[in-house]
């Protein structure tokens, strides 16, 4: 077990830097989650501290350990890969054994480990079995399971659930998170899926364009998110943005509608609001054009403008909704709801 | 092709048989030739059956001088020496192909392109081109006369270079990185994944160099001069070179038959790995 410290973290490729003094410490036996859209450095932060990509400054700690030179067979990890990257040739038992048959353990110490690691993850019967005989979920296991054997300080996954089918993959996530606090090994998680990223994450780490957006808990990035980037990315379907302009405790909206909103700050702002956090109401201030409607059964999504803008809003209606498309909804939204961004650096604008 | 028109049908099974009658022809004539006595066969018409002397032709050639009244090497050892050159090229071409693929692939170091391109190359440079500098290099090396002298200027292989490095490309890299996590260094993951996971384009390879170690003639021509050092192929055509008589021709057939035997072997033997050698991408 151990805590992971990023300090001033950078990596360049040909003079392009394509991350940017990352820094974060990671607790003894916490699971983090690295988000963001893809080609933003997630991979590759991860990898830097599997020890697969160098460093090009910074340092990477494990445990209190500087390994920014260390070999990733020393580094006390184990990866989980995207494509698995099982060895074909070999057996399921085969595979799991490798790492501890080059580390040079004792025969029945291998066996009694990869026994264990096989009952805790359910797949004795295919130990035997070469890879290509399994399912995808069944390969994921195994990958888990070479994993697991390793006994290591750190587990590390890249996207490990991508090339699942949707169901597959909610019921691995569980199985991952269970897991992971079964053993209470620290985890470094990455994934481009918030959904995920939320569920399995004691805290995430947004990652955008090689910067971190933001550090911290799933409910703190849902009800508290410091960029607009975050604020958008975190949330399904994402928050509507509508430019605003502050004055004396008041929001005026693109078409004039004005929002009573307390906070010190005026000019132009751009306001961040949740599909669900608007709330149907007939003298609601905020008037929503419908275009388009959502049936999901448990919430009716309502696609549409703000009126007499451009602006494009969704609004979550709770249940069953019937709606025509070219009706004005009016809605309305509690103040701690309300997230104000600053038009130009997008950081939050504190209350 | 699901077409089934009675006339396509004829035509593909007439082009079929008049292509194994071509093949089987000759072989079959051989292997008549080969069970008759030597007078049978100075008599016209010749024989299209086979007659009863297969097993003294067989006996007489493998363990005597091969033709009668002639000081040549007896056969076996010339099969011998067929097989150990046709053995060492393939496994010394297998060798050298597989480590410079390896190298050239998975390493970083300086010219590395370079050198690839350079390896390459020397597919424009065969034997042929380059005999007399080869040969020169062979004889002040005194390798004349010797197993080294006929394979090694035969070993290095572009070819085989190039198509190893084709399929380590196809390997993911995730393999690679998996193993260093497991904590394999570059040669355990050589031999642990590389070489498993290449076997059948091994053994297709085994198959391709292996006929063409075992039908060189020009090479072992020029650098066997000792009568103990020739290869089967070449003792084919020195049998048909005798003065003053006509070639015992049930003899040299017998030796010929000898002579495609291994190969054949080979092929039957590493069937099945050599299609899925040629075949298989799944990786």
């Amino acid at each position: 077990m151990a805590n992971i410290n990023l300090v001033n973290l950078t990596k360049s490729y040909d003079n392009t830097e394509v991350l940017h003094h990352i820094e974060g410490s990671i607790a003894d036996g916490e699971f983090i989650v690295i988000v963001g859209p893809s080609g933003c450095g997630k991979s590759t932060l991860l990898r830097m501290i599997a020890g697969l990509e160098t460093v090009t400054s910074g340092e990477v700690f494990i445990g209190d350990k500087m390994v920014n030179d260390v070999e990733p067979a020393h580094r006390d990890i184990a990866m989980v890969f995207q494509n698995y990257a099982l060895y074909p040739h070999m057996s399921v038992e085969q595979n799991m054994a490798y790492g501890l048959k080059i580390r040079g353990l004792p025969k029945d110490e291998i066996a009694k480990r990869v026994r264990e690691a096989a009952e805790i993850l359910e797949i004795t019967e295919y130990l035997s079995r070469k890879p290509r005989q399994l399912s995808g979920g069944q390969r994921q296991r195994v990958a888990m399971g070479r994993a697991i054997v390793r006994d290591p300080q750190v587990f590390l996954f890249d996207e490990p659930l991508s090339n699942l089918d949707a169901k597959l993959r909610v019921q691995m996530r569980l199985e991952i998170r269970k897991l992971q606090k079964r053993l209470g090994v620290t985890s470094i998680y990455v994934t481009h899926d918030q959904v995920e990223a939320m569920t399995l994450g004691d805290r995430l780490m947004v990652l955008n364009a090689g910067y971190v957006e933001q550090f911290g808990t799933p409910v703190e990035l849902y009800q508290c998110p410091e960029t607009v980037f975050v604020a958008g990315f975190i949330g399904s379907p994402s928050m509507n943005f509508l430019s605003v302009t502050v004055a004396d405790g008041v929001l005026t909206l693109e078409n004039g509608a004005t929002v009573a909103f307390s906070n010190g700050h005026s000019g132009t702002a751009l306001l961040g609001v949740r599909p669900e956090s608007l709330i149907a109401n007939p003298d609601g201030a905020v008037r929503l054009k419908v275009e388009m409607v959502e049936q999901l059964g448990a919430n009716t999504l309502v696609h549409g403008h703000l009126e007499g803008t451009g602006t494009e809003m969704v609004a979550s209606l709770p249940g069953i909704e019937t709606v025509e498309s070219g009706t004005v909804l009016r809605f309305d939204a509690p103040q701690e709801a309300l997230h104000l961004f600053d038009a130009a650096t997008q950081k939050r604008l504190e209350t | 092709m699901v077409e089934r028109r009675p006339f396509i049908v004829f035509l593909t099974h007439f082009i079929l048989v008049v292509g194994v009658v071509a093949i089987a022809l000759p072989i079959w004539i051989t292997f008549v030739a080969a069970s008759h006595s030597e007078i049978r066969m100075t008599q016209v018409p010749l024989p299209l059956w086979p007659g009863d002397q297969l097993w003294v032709n067989f006996k007489n050639t493998l363990f005597g001088n091969g033709l009668e009244g002639t000081e040549t090497a007896p056969v076996w050892l010339m099969l011998t020496n067929s097989l150990v050159m046709a053995m060492m090229i393939s496994i010394g071409k297998i060798a050298i192909s597989l480590l410079s693929a390896f190298a050239i692939v998975y390493f970083k170091f300086p010219f590395r392109m370079g050198i690839f391109w350079l390896i390459f190359i020397t597919l424009m440079l065969p034997v042929e081109v380059r005999i007399l500098p080869t040969f020169e290099v062979v004889a002040q090396l005194g390798m004349l006369n010797s197993y080294w002298g006929l394979t090694i200027p035969l070993i290095a292989s572009a070819t085989a270079t190039f198509m190893f490095r084709q399929v380590f490309l196809t390997i993911p890299d995730e393999m690679l990185e998996s193993a260093r996590i497991d904590g394999a260094g570059p040669m355990r993951f050589f031999w642990d994944i590389l070489l498993p996971l290449s076997r059948t384009n091994i053994a297709a390879l085994f198959v391709i160099l292996f006929i063409y170690g075992w039908n060189q003639y020009l090479w072992p021509l020029l650098i066997t001069t000792d009568q103990d050092m020739t290869t089967i192929v070449i003792s084919i055509k020195q049998m048909l070179e005798v003065a003053e008589a006509s070639p015992q021709w049930n003899i040299v057939m017998m030796v010929a038959l000898l002579a495609m035997l291994p190969p054949i072997l080979v092929v039957i033997g590493m069937q099945k790995l050599f299609v899925q050698g040629l075949t298989e991408t799944d990786k």
